[in-house]
């Protein structure tokens, strides 16, 4: 074999290599998601859904942690919706290359990798210990939206930034202030990859265990919350509880709350790739 | 009339902006003064030098040590997965596969990171545990080889995707060239475009080793609850995030010892994560120079 043939060959096994590491990760992601199907799938019925928790593994429900989550995903989104947005129209339609900018910039791109426990230290100190919060699902809601603050920017500038300048010059001609131009032209105009990116925001806010645990969630709550100051337990954190057990029927009941978990998930992803590719198409 | 509200719009936009300001000032300043009250009580050289980690016991020693390795052990473990594994990927779809197989395979790859990691703990311990125990019989229940690997298949679309990103953004005149030498694909890619993608590469493996640092649930579900200072993978270690979950799982008294070792723990990861954030910041900005 010459040397030609040996680096056709080795481009070929290459290929093959490439389409086995891109295949692998998403193969064993389908093993490990059917295994839980399997384990999980019989205990989900009506009442696994609507039965409070229990200490035995048969007759416990999701039905608090399930409210729980429902209770931290729209006070999260109802706190990070306006601050986030409002940000990232400050900083893409007003902020002028200064050093402010440039700090808020790199400040942003830091917050995304903190990690989200630390937001949970953060949240710990200052809402529940010095806002006096307490372990409330608004102490909780309100740290989850710091977390997801840096993610919505930056999906918010990603969108306004896809905004062409022709649709900014027509309103500017035709006599229309910064703000109407930004309010009635632009941010209509980027609705849908901003929303696209809030979903994903919230998508993630929902699988969030650490940070809620240091705020002081807890694994067992009698009752689902019926305010905003009412103590709380959500999904992840139920699952987590589960797995710690050592009972085969707790394993069970975490594998049937893990679907419920991925099936939010799932659809929470499923709807901002739907949103974005509609307007994506809109867009062009 | 016109312009003052102009102006108040234009304000209160940026206050929303300087919001994010107020949350990093936060976070320095809580994870000081209660690290600066625990460095009251123990001494700094013990915290970075002692060996052992049990402020919850009788005796009590507060070494950060046992808590650092294990996490750089677990991050090492899960770098070692998801590197080779995403570097390929990223280079199969900028370089091979056809445009319409990368355009579907790029969602379902972000899929796996849209997982949330306390399934992906679930995993470490329930499935991916027990399957290595019947070749390695003296693995231990809880451990950082099954936590890493698992961390390692989530954090592969950290890797692939802003690699993958940094390889497409490679002027195509390059590529043009080596083919025009009579090169192959392959040496096309490992001679040309990675090199002259190395700085966006090498941001992807900081991003992901910076997640991997911070990373909680998993390692608090499948690698254990004991700080130990060790580099063997099959016996159960402790991470800084792990400790902390721990702790706030009990009943820790606010002001106490105990409850400032949780900031002293969160300090070291943060300093760690921020350190490797601002690298990859500068780099990126310098990379994005570059092109422009």
């Amino acid at each position: 074999m010459n040397s030609i043939q040996k680096n056709r060959l080795k481009d070929q096994l290459f290929k093959f290599w490439g389409i086995g590491c891109t295949l692998i990760g998403l193969v064993l992601l389908v093993i490990f998601i059917g295994g839980i199907l399997v384990d999980g799938l019989s205990r989900i019925d009506w009442a696994f859904i609507t039965d409070l928790p229990s200490r035995k593994a048969e007759k416990s429900g999701i039905w608090t942690p399930l409210m729980g989550s429902i209770w931290i995903l729209v006070l999260t989104a109802i706190i990070s919706f306006p601050v986030s947005v409002a940000a990232g129209v400050y900083l893409e339609e007003y902020a002028k290359k200064n050093r402010l900018s440039a700090l808020l910039e790199i400040n942003i791109s830091n917050l995304a990798g903190v990690p989200s426990i630390i937001y949970g230290l953060l949240g710990l100190e200052v809402f529940v210990r010095i806002m006096n919060l307490g372990a409330s699902v608004l102490a909780g809601a309100l740290t989850l939206s710091l977390l997801i603050l840096p993610i919505i920017i930056v999906a918010t500038r990603e969108a306004i930034k896809a905004v062409p300048n022709s649709i900014r010059d027509a309103s500017y001609a035709l006599g229309a202030s910064k703000w109407q131009t930004i309010w009635n032209q632009v941010l209509p105009a980027s609705s849908g990859g901003i929303l696209t990116g809030i979903i994903l925001a919230l998508s993630r806010a929902v699988g969030e265990t650490a940070p809620l645990i240091v705020v002081g969630a807890l694994a067992y709550v009698p009752f689902a919350p019926q305010g905003p100051l009412d103590q709380f337990s959500v999904l992840p954190i139920q699952i987590f509880n589960w797995i710690s057990r050592p009972q085969a029927g707790f394993i069970e009941n975490a594998a049937a709350a893990i679907i419920i978990l991925l099936l939010i998930t799932f659809i929470m992803n499923g709807i901002a790739v739907y949103f974005r590719n509609k307007w994506q198409k809109k867009l062009q | 009339m016109r312009k003052i509200k102009e102006l108040i719009i234009e304000k209160s936009l940026l206050s929303s902006a300087l919001v994010t300001i107020a949350v990093t000032v936060g976070i320095i300043l809580v994870l000081a003064i209660e690290a600066f009250l625990f460095f009251k009580e123990v001494s700094f050289f013990d915290f970075l030098t002692d060996t052992q980690w049990t402020p919850l016991f009788t005796e009590k020693h507060y070494g950060i040590l046992p808590l650092l390795s294990g996490t750089l052990l677990t991050t090492f473990i899960a770098i070692s997965v998801a590197l080779p594994i995403g570097l390929s990927i990223s280079i199969y779809l900028s370089e091979y596969a056809p445009r319409s197989f990368r355009k579907t395979i790029k969602p379902l790859l972000e899929l796996l990171a849209a997982v949330p990691s306390v399934v992906y703990g679930f995993f470490a311990l329930v499935v991916v545990t027990p399957y290595l125990q019947q070749f390695m019989p003296s693995l231990s229940g809880f451990n950082s080889l099954s936590a890493g690997i698992v961390m390692g298949i989530m954090i592969i679309p950290f890797v692939s995707s802003l690699s993958e990103d940094a390889l497409f953004a490679v002027p195509k005149a390059l590529r043009e060239a080596s083919y025009g030498m009579g090169a192959t694909r392959l040496q096309t890619a490992f001679k040309v475009v990675v090199p002259a993608a190395s700085s966006g590469i090498i941001v992807s493996i900081i991003l992901a080793i910076s997640r991997a640092i911070g990373e909680t649930m998993i390692v608090a579900i499948a690698a254990g609850q004991q700080p130990r200072l060790t580099l063997d993978p099959t016996v159960p270690v402790e991470t800084i995030t792990a400790y902390i979950v721990q702790v706030s799982l009990g009943d820790v008294q606010h002001g106490s010892l105990e409850y400032r070792t949780i900031f002293a723990a969160g300090i070291t990861l943060f300093v760690f994560t921020f350190l490797l954030n601002t690298v990859s910041f500068r780099i990126r900005k310098k990379y994005r120079e570059k092109y422009e």
